[in-house]
């Protein structure tokens, strides 16, 4: 598989020189839908053991597939999410394998003609830069069951819950050069499915889960062997694990010893990969087109529909956050991370000043929401109460000052900002004669400083933080910054 | 009662409708013959509680004159279709004690239209097989015999227990399944009608998988008639196969008309094949005269593939039938042989539970998907089925039906081909043809041969028009005249 990424990236150190990493993804998602794939069995997760098993899920004589209308519209829904090929013919085959979790013998899959052909997924980089990563194909197949090994001293159980629960494989090109790059690439990947509402990205429970592809080159050199690293399951595993093989890799070739392809297994306690089975001994999946299903087909009409249901996605939400409201890429692109997010933004900028509500949704609420690991739909701050605390600023009610204040009442009371205002004395003073009365104050009891600040106008701060802490914040900084100038001839 | 057993299921239909007697005697004419004829080993289980409680059943309708279309009618089911609560075994040691929750979609139509189930017939192992002497439970036995011979015959394979028990009246009509002749060989040479539907006619739901894209499953009896009557029963789309195909079924037997007249027969000279028994020829003629006479129009056609479709199907088959059959690993249902870890326990099972032939095919089988000869075997027998359905199409523009010999030869002795399987496989010649293009294909009892054994004339139709060949199988089915019945000299 050919990357499609030109330019070298960040490069690592090593003892004979610098290395690059090049990565490829597969990345398997869950698709959400109530059914599994090729039966009518719920989909649900966290079931009794073996309470949502067909007959088709447990392989019984005689029974066949039939195709999930609404999973195969999730997959084609991705396909468009990540400006890809979609296939109107595409083929289900068997997989086949033995291993007790996989009932009938063989895994249907979708082997030469996947549904979903090539497609592109932009990556945003902390520091601001954007990666193109390529997409080789997206394809739907069976979950297998669970083996459950820890249950009985000498047997194992099987849980077939999962067992045939539709999921889609997405491979990237090998256009991802480091643990950082990755682990963005996951996330955005991540969010541009929980747009969709085709997965709903939760890697604790399974529903996403990473194979990831490791080799390292000399700076511009031929591709070097991979290793397909399995069972990473969280953003920060996949940065581990990368490292973890990435300078493995490094540590065997600059010793003299060349790397053999191998499927591994990454350890997360230990933060480790470990040797899985060789090349050698790779199955033989025997892949060959499945005689119970039917070719899968569909018209221009189905794609055009399905097209037509879209939602805003990530990058486009962010171009629009930048030219309509005025955004900064940072901080639009923290605000689309998440389709909640931005949403909640969108409801705080409303017909109000967009960059002051992004600043305070961005730095106050997701600061604190951060910091205390709530998410969004957590916050204690509605958007309600956001919106109305921007208001205030805004309309020079309260200062930024107050408004944390403020800010830190509604997160731990709760209640209307408004209202907490008018009620606990917070406003603003607007009125000019008493604003005045303050600054002739100070002015008069700091002569000395008053010399200064006529040959130091940048003096003047001093000034407003006196005034601001004589009205107890409540005086408007920018009236005060103007009348102590116009006061002092300055 | 013996003569109730010798009625044809139109006959019996209007004897019940007119009360001349009741559905509970019917039945009990046929348990009592199932169970003097255990020599033959036609049945792997008899249900003859399950037969009178649907008889009895059957009666009261009849009394409320909400008569079905198979009411009272006694059938055996080959042991490849799932019946619910009954052992069901594919004639395999693996399925050892396996009672399906479930009932296929075929059987299940077909009880819903009445009909009364004796049990579950002997089959050859998985249904691989042209003799019925692969299966666990043993060989069945053709109530024919060579004349002044008691030597054993075999009944033909895989739906031996289909074909032996309607030859031998022990049941009116029995439910079979073709892969590659399985329906269509066995009534050959037992002397019935047996027709495999186009596939995508019958529901493959519940039904235990050989080749799926080659099985079907479809009606035998001793009647083109009766075939008829079956099959519009059997017949149905289910959105539960996706390779059923949603087209209505047609009244057969309103097809049945008589009139062939103009009618083009197509005779293919690709099934003029090297060797073939002077005997099969003579038929063929024979069969080509009926016609003629009965004012068809004979076509010369060429079908040039055909020489492919057995080396084309024994790839393609046991293909499907490698993956299909894995599911059988001891670990849900049926036999299993412990081993001191998964992989042994998967060995030990499959090794004990599966007979020669059916190892024999899943080694053939995975052998042709392995990677480096995928394409050399799949891939080119998958373009060579493209090219056989193709020659298909171009001889129906020249006619609308075909004529040929069922099988290469009469039933053959048990034991005979068993070392050999090459020769075995020779068996389906004249058939694998029709389940590689899809078609239906009808087997019509044309009489017998100097030794006294039935033979059949094949006609293969073109896809979903089983009704012409019904309405053809009629006029040589009343050209050869009615098949004698066997000497019943199994009965004890």
């Amino acid at each position: 598989m050919a990357t499609t990424r030109t330019e070298t990236g960040p490069l690592i150190d090593g003892a004979t020189g610098k290395w690059e990493i090049v990565i490829g993804m597969e990345v398997h998602a869950q698709v959400l839908s109530k059914a599994k794939l090729f039966s009518g069995a719920s989909a649900e997760f966290g079931a009794d053991p073996n309470a949502h098993v067909s007959f088709i899920d447990a392989g019984m004589p005689g029974m066949l597939p039939v195709i999930n209308r609404f999973c195969v519209e999730q997959a084609v829904r991705t396909g468009l999410g990540l400006k890809a090929q979609i296939n109107k013919h595409s083929v289900f085959d068997r997989k086949n394998y033995f291993y007790p979790d996989l009932p009938s013998g063989y895994q249907i899959s979708q082997y030469k003609q996947p549904v979903v052909g090539e497609g592109i997924v932009l990556v945003d980089l902390p520091g601001g830069k954007t990666i193109e990563v390529g997409i080789e194909r997206l394809h739907l197949e069976q979950d297998a069951g669970k083996s459950l090994h820890d249950q009985h001293p000498d047997q194992s159980f099987v849980d077939l819950n999962r067992a045939g629960v539709a999921l889609m494989e997405i491979v990237s090109r090998p256009d991802l050069r480091s643990a950082e790059e990755a682990a963005a690439y996951l996330k955005k990947l991540r969010a541009i499915l929980r747009y969709l509402g085709t997965c709903d990205g939760n890697m604790e429970e399974g529903s996403m889960r990473a194979d990831v592809n490791v080799s390292v080159r000399k700076p511009g050199g031929p591709l070097g062997t991979r290793c397909e690293i399995k069972n990473v399951n969280s953003m920060r595993f996949v940065a581990q694990a990368v490292d973890y093989e990435a300078r493995r890799q490094i540590d065997i070739i600059e010793g003299g010893g060349t790397i053999k392809q191998e499927t591994r297994l990454f350890d997360s306690k230990k933060g480790e990969t470990r040797s899985m089975r060789s090349k050698e001994e790779a199955h033989d999946y025997r892949y060959f087109p499945d005689p119970d299903l039917l070719p899968l087909e569909f018209d221009d009409a189905f794609v055009a529909r399905v097209k037509a249901s879209l939602p805003e996605l990530p990058d486009d939400k962010k171009d629009r956050f930048m030219k309509d409201y005025g955004l900064n890429a940072y901080d639009a692109g923290v605000l689309v991370a998440e389709r909640e997010s931005a949403d909640f933004f969108e409801q705080v900028a409303r017909g109000r000043d967009a960059k002051l509500a992004a600043n305070w949704v961005v730095n106050e609420l997701f600061g604190r929401l951060n910091k205390e690991g709530k998410a969004i739909g957590e916050s204690p701050v509605s958007a309600a109460a956001m919106g109305s605390i921007v208001s205030l600023i805004s309309d020079g009610t309260i200062s930024g000052k107050i408004a944390k204040d403020v800010f830190e009442i509604v997160w731990t009371e709760g209640g209307d900002p408004a209202a907490i205002v008018e009620t606990r004395g917070m406003k603003q003073v607007t009125d000019m004669g008493a604003i005045e009365a303050a600054v002739d104050q100070v002015i008069a009891a700091n002569p000395q400083k008053v010399e200064q600040a006529k040959a130091k106008p940048s003096m003047v701060g001093w000034f407003v933080g006196q005034v601001m802490q004589a009205t107890g914040g409540k005086a408007n900084p920018q009236a005060v910054n103007e009348l102590i100038k116009k006061k002092l001839g300055i | 009662m013996s003569k109730l057993t010798d009625l044809s299921i139109a006959e019996a239909r209007e004897g019940l409708k007119n009360k001349a007697f009741s559905a509970a005697e019917l039945t009990e004419a046929h348990i009592r013959a199932v169970e003097k004829a255990r020599a033959l080993n036609a049945f792997i289980t008899e249900t003859p509680a399950i037969a009178r409680a649907a008889a009895a059943e059957s009666d009261k309708r009849i009394a409320s004159g909400t008569m079905r279309p198979l009411e009272g009618i006694p059938m055996g089911i080959k042991d490849l279709f799932c019946t619910k609560d009954v052992l069901t075994t594919a004639g395999s040691h693996i399925l050892d004690g396996f009672k399906p929750p479930y009932e296929s979609t075929v059987t299940r139509n077909m009880f819903n239209d009445g009909a009364v189930m004796l049990g579950k017939l002997n089959m050859d192992e998985f249904a691989m097989g042209s003799s019925n002497e692969t299966s666990y439970y043993g060989p069945v036995i053709n109530p024919w015999r060579r004349k002044g011979s008691d030597a054993k015959l075999v009944p033909g394979g895989s739906s031996g227990g289909s074909s032996a028990s309607v030859a031998a009246r022990l049941a009116m009509g029995a439910t079979g399944t073709d892969t590659g002749g399985s329906i269509r060989q066995p009534a050959a040479v037992t002397g019935i009608a047996g027709i495999k539907p186009t596939y995508g006619r019958c529901s493959r739901w519940g039904i235990v998988a050989f080749a799926s894209s080659l099985d079907q499953a479809g009606p035998m009896a001793r009647t083109v008639r009766d075939c008829a009557i079956m099959l519009k029963s059997m017949a149905s789309h289910d959105p539960l196969d996706s390779t059923s195909v949603d087209i209505p079924v047609p009244d057969y037997e309103a097809a049945m008309t008589g009139n062939i007249k103009g009618l083009r027969v197509g005779i293919p000279k690709e099934y003029r094949i090297d060797g073939m028994p002077a005997e099969i020829e003579a038929l063929w003629q024979k069969g080509i005269a009926w016609l003629k006479d009965a004012g068809a129009e004979i076509v010369d056609v060429s079908l040039p593939h055909t020489k492919y479709a057995l080396p084309a199907y024994y790839i393609v088959a046991p293909a499907e039938a490698s993956s299909n059959l894995a599911r059988y690993d001891g670990v849900r249902f049926g036999l299993r042989v412990p081993g001191k870890d998964i992989t042994s326990l998967y060995e030990n099972t499959r090794a004990a539970g599966f007979g020669r032939e059916v190892q024999r095919r899943i080694l053939i089988g995975t052998y042709v998907l392995s990677a480096g000869y995928y394409d050399a075997y799949y891939i080119k027998a998958q373009k060579l089925r493209t090219l056989i359905a193709r020659d298909f199409e171009e001889a129906y523009a020249k006619c609308d039906v075909l004529l040929t010999p069922t099988a290469p030869g009469p039933a053959f002795g048990i034991g005979e081909k068993t070392n050999d399987p090459i020769s075995m496989y020779l068996n389906d010649v004249f058939t694998v043809t029709v389940n590689l293009a899809g078609l239906p294909g009808l087997s019509v009892p044309a009489g017998l041969n100097s030794e006294g054994l039935p033979l059949g004339l094949q006609l293969i139709g073109k896809a979903f028009d089983e009704a012409t060949l019904f309405r053809v199988g009629e006029v040589i089915e009343k050209a050869a005249g009615a098949t004698p019945r066997p000497q019943s000299w199994w009965e004890v």
